[in-house]
């Protein structure tokens, strides 16, 4: 366990590509089976233990430490499992010399445990484990590790012990189970490959770079295609037929992680043989849902009946990778395009559709489309649209973010002044920092002009922002509400935000009766009085009836 | 006779009434008290200044030679008395010639402690315990979950990568005054001979510490040397000077930082830092409950920090405490790392 916990530890201080795959390679090399093969299954997201949930980590803390401290503590670290980690008390009683476990102990006793053995089990494990220790064991068995390494990473360093092509794990991959002993035989040269080809890869998906103005006036219209940007979900779906005829239907998110038991709905109409690059959607009676609305599909380890029946599944095909076995990425976007055409139409299902070209003869006219597209073809569906995608018609599909070839053209945001009103500490990379912060804009009350609160934002602000933002929060408190404190925000008093936002709905949940979509800090005015911030009016002028 | 009569709270800072004075005042008053150099505690413009010798030498240099009025230093241990208040400066093991002042008066003790640590640093007078009716403390680190490890163990951390990364330049984050000092003791304690090279910025403060006697090795200045030939050097770097083109043009660095916040993880990811080390000149939260015990108060004042969880604890063993809010400390020596230390190097989602 301590061999993984540095392992893990190094890789979540470590930004660079290179050098996380160095060190998971350099784990993989240095470290015996079965601990390695344990370590991959971790880092690929291929354990999972039933019955180690949060409560019960909560239920040992609590039994440890003053709920008050806890609560403060964890309001601070912003993270459950790192703060069971750092105040978890040394054992009572005179110290026992047991080695602390090893993850194969951890994987295969967690395995055969049952549900009222596992407290003291885990207690015994932290009691014998140094912080990182502790953070890792935690991380591991609640399923966060958040280690920036995605399944695709750990198995290209398995693929560099032995020179191999990231793809030719992937291939054998799915007939694989932990501890991986015969896959690292195969890659170090010592076994025979695994059987099992997988008709249904993954593989990594070509993304674009955002334009800047002054691109356009160095690239040809002509060269180029358009389409929507939709605002859903990345997705590549992927199906075949295994050599004992049974069918194989997997849907991978952008980085490759296989998200297909949320949505069965979508493995039925799959009939195809190949993979098909395109945005994951809700569409009730043909229109295409907001956002918000696909998002209550995500993460559901149960599907029932009613979520396939009130939020059905769709996926709009924006390229075309694999048809009928025939591997299409060298052949040009302009060629895809017109198999992908073809190749859609065959599938035959409602739940599969095209994603329309949008056509344009100069950067002028296209400008035009970005700005309505409404008007552009895209009809009731211009809400769910965040921009444009331009693609080089010669452009071969290459995996990662090569230059010059795909842009994306997002829709300008809007933006309004509101001030700041609450904040609260936030969570993950923002922890520890008051980064959560509710602002209002003014309207007109029974005793004269008020403040109401119209969003929260998270983001937005640089790290150097964050810490100005957060020491104005600090110094500026006038009430706190638990983890809330309420900030100075008079006409005369306190910090006014530019806030940028995709869009706005009434809502009946919120006392200013709107919501905003995806709200954030454009900018800090620290130059703009309170009083001068907007009005609830210059909000409801853009509610669309 | 309450405390509040001796000493109280006010948006310059800790007032003594019966004396006329402030201590560690945010903004420029007729009389202050010192009790350290970091400048969130010293600042320059006071009419009169009262303070160690070591900590009027630092203000000197940071502020040249006319930062207040009139200067008096005070012995160690030997009283002060101003209208009939005695003021006892004794060590606080913060950084070198940091104090705690004692202010009796009328059989009333008050310690106000500014920064303080307990552990071992050769670079800092040793932390006296000085019994008292109120204790006034800090809370920097007042959380269960900062636990200062062994800063040899921090520092084997860095000499490990140094050992791993032999062609790497290896930049350690520390502020100029203090840390920066003792991350040079530590990293000599632990057997590393070769030069050690700093940031022009923490000169005249090493060079200080070095005349008052405290044993560094050999610290050279990086602008002297060539940059290209640092890989498996140790450069002592300002926080703010991590992010800088400055600290780009060294041979594929490593970049650590040598602070308290360090145990948070978020804290070190929201810096770019890639070799956390845990080293702080502050009070974890075992040595904060450990000095309150040992003075003896039977109140606790809490000055800036995590305040509310040091409050807490102490309504939990009885004693009497409350939070001082005081605006304007904890900006040097152990500020928040998001506004010092290099931003972050995510590559895009």
């Amino acid at each position: 366990m301590n061999r993984f916990a540095a392992l893990l530890d190094r890789l979540a201080y470590e930004p660079r590509r290179n050098a996380k795959l160095a060190l998971i390679a350099d784990h993989f090399r240095s470290t015996p089976d079965p601990e390695r093969g344990f370590a991959l299954a971790a880092m690929t997201g291929a354990l999972s233990f039933r019955n180690a949930k949060a409560g019960l980590i909560r239920g040992l803390i609590a039994e440890r430490t003053d709920p008050v401290l806890f609560g403060l503590s964890y309001d601070y670290v912003g993270d459950l499992s790192e703060t069971v980690a750092l105040m978890w008390p040394a054992p009572e009683g005179p110290a026992r010399n047991e080695p602390p476990p090893t993850l194969s102990e951890v994987v295969t006793t967690l395995a055969s445990t049952s549900k009222t053995a596992l407290p003291r089990i885990l207690a015994g494990w932290l009691d014998h484990l140094d912080e990182t220790g502790r953070w890792a064991l935690l991380k591991l068995i609640t399923g966060a590790l958040r280690i920036g390494v995605s399944a695709r990473l750990a198995k290209t360093a398995v693929a560099a012990l032995g020179d191999r092509d990231p793809d030719e794990i992937e291939l054998v991959w799915p007939g694989l189970k932990p501890p991986y002993e015969e896959l690292f035989a195969w890659v170090e040269g010592r076994g025979p490959r695994p059987e099992a080809i997988d008709p249904a890869p993954f593989r990594p998906p070509m993304l674009a770079h955002g334009i800047e103005d002054e691109d356009f006036a160095k690239l040809d219209p002509a060269d180029f295609a358009a389409e929507w940007k939709w605002d859903g979900i990345r997705v590549q779906a992927a199906a075949g037929t295994l050599p004992d005829g049974r069918r194989v239907a997997r849907l991978y998110s952008r980085t490759g992680e296989d998200i297909s038991a949320a949505f069965p709905d979508l493995a039925e109409a799959m009939s195809f043989n190949g993979a098909i690059d395109g945005e994951l959607l809700v569409l009730r009676e043909g229109r295409v849902q907001s956002f918000n609305v696909l998002q209550q599909r995500l993460n559901r380890k149960q599907v029932t009946p009613a979520m396939l029946a009130d939020f059905p599944a769709h996926i709009r095909a924006y390229d075309l990778i694999v048809a009928d076995g025939e591997d299409l990425r060298d052949r040009p976007f302009a060629a895809r395009r017109a198999l992908l055409e073809a190749f859609v139409g065959s599938i035959g299902s409602p739940r599969v559709d095209l994603s329309p070209l949008v056509p344009f003869d100069s950067w002028d006219a296209l400008a035009a489309s970005r700005l309505d597209p409404a008007s552009a073809a895209a009809g009731e569906d211009a809400e769910a649209i965040e921009g444009l995608m331009i693609k080089q018609l010669q452009s071969a599909y290459m995996p990662g973010r090569p230059k010059g070839l795909w842009y994306k053209w997002k829709r300008d945001p809007m933006a309004v002044d509101c001030v700041l009103m609450y904040a609260q500490r936030g969570h993950g990379k923002r922890s520890s920092f008051y980064s959560d912060f509710t602002f209002g804009v003014w309207r007109a009350g029974p005793s004269g002009d008020e403040l109401v609160p119209v969003g929260k934002a998270y983001f937005g602000f640089t790290d150097e922002e964050l810490g100005q933002l957060d020491r104005f929060v600090r110094n500026n408190t006038i009430n706190r509400f638990g983890p809330v404190r309420e900030v100075v925000h008079s006409a005369t008093e306190g910090l006014v935000l530019e806030i940028a936002f995709e869009g706005l709905q009434r809502s009946t949940r919120h006392k200013s009766g709107v919501a905003m979509r995806f709200p954030r800090i454009a900018r800090i005015r620290w130059d703009k009085p309170p009083g001068e911030a907007d009005r609830i009016e210059a909000l409801e002028v853009r509610l669309k009836d | 006779m309450r405390p509040d009569d001796l000493l109280q709270p006010t948006p310059r800072g800790l007032y003594c009434p019966p004396a006329d004075v402030y201590i560690d005042p945010v903004r420029s008053v007729e009389r202050a008290l010192i009790t350290h150099g970091h400048s969130d505690h010293a600042r320059p413009g006071h009419g009169a200044v009262l303070a160690t010798a070591a900590t009027l030498k630092i203000m000197a240099i940071r502020y040249g030679e006319n930062f207040a009025g009139t200067v008096q230093a005070a012995d160690w241990g030997r009283p002060v008395t101003i209208n009939g208040v005695t003021f006892t400066f004794h060590p606080a093991g913060h950084i070198l010639g940091s104090a705690q002042i004692a202010v009796s008066w009328k059989g009333l003790t008050i310690v106000a402690s500014g920064d303080y640590k307990r552990g071992r640093d050769p670079t800092a007078e040793p932390f006296e315990v000085v019994p008292c009716d109120v204790f006034i403390t800090e809370a920097t680190f007042g959380l269960p979950v900062f636990r200062h490890p062994d800063p040899a163990a921090e520092v084997a951390k860095l000499l490990a990568s140094l050992r791993l990364f032999p062609d790497r330049a290896h930049l350690v984050g520390a502020y100029a005054l203090g840390k920066a000092q003792r991350v040079m003791s530590l990293v000599r304690a632990a057997g590393w001979d070769q030069p050690i090279y700093m940031h022009g910025a923490a000169e005249k403060l090493t060079r200080f510490y070095e005349a008052e006697g405290i044993d560094l090795g050999e610290v050279r200045l990086v602008k002297a040397a060539d940059r290209k030939a640092l890989g498996g050097a140790v450069l002592l770097c300002l926080p703010g000077s991590m992010k800088d083109v400055w600290a780009r043009r060294f041979p594929d660095p490593v970049t650590a930082f040598a602070s308290g916040w360090m145990r948070v993880r978020a804290r070190a990811r929201q810096g770019g830092v890639e070799l956390p080390l845990i080293i702080s000149d502050h009070s974890d939260w075992d040595e904060l409950r450990e000095t309150i015990r040992e003075t003896g108060a039977s109140e606790v004042w809490v000055t800036h920090g995590q305040e509310d969880a040091l409050v807490h604890w102490c309504g939990t063993v009885g004693l009497k405490a409350r939070p001082l809010r005081l605006v304007g400390y904890g900006e040097e020596g152990e500020a928040e790392p998001a506004d010092l230390a290099p931003a972050s190097t995510e590559p895009a989602a």
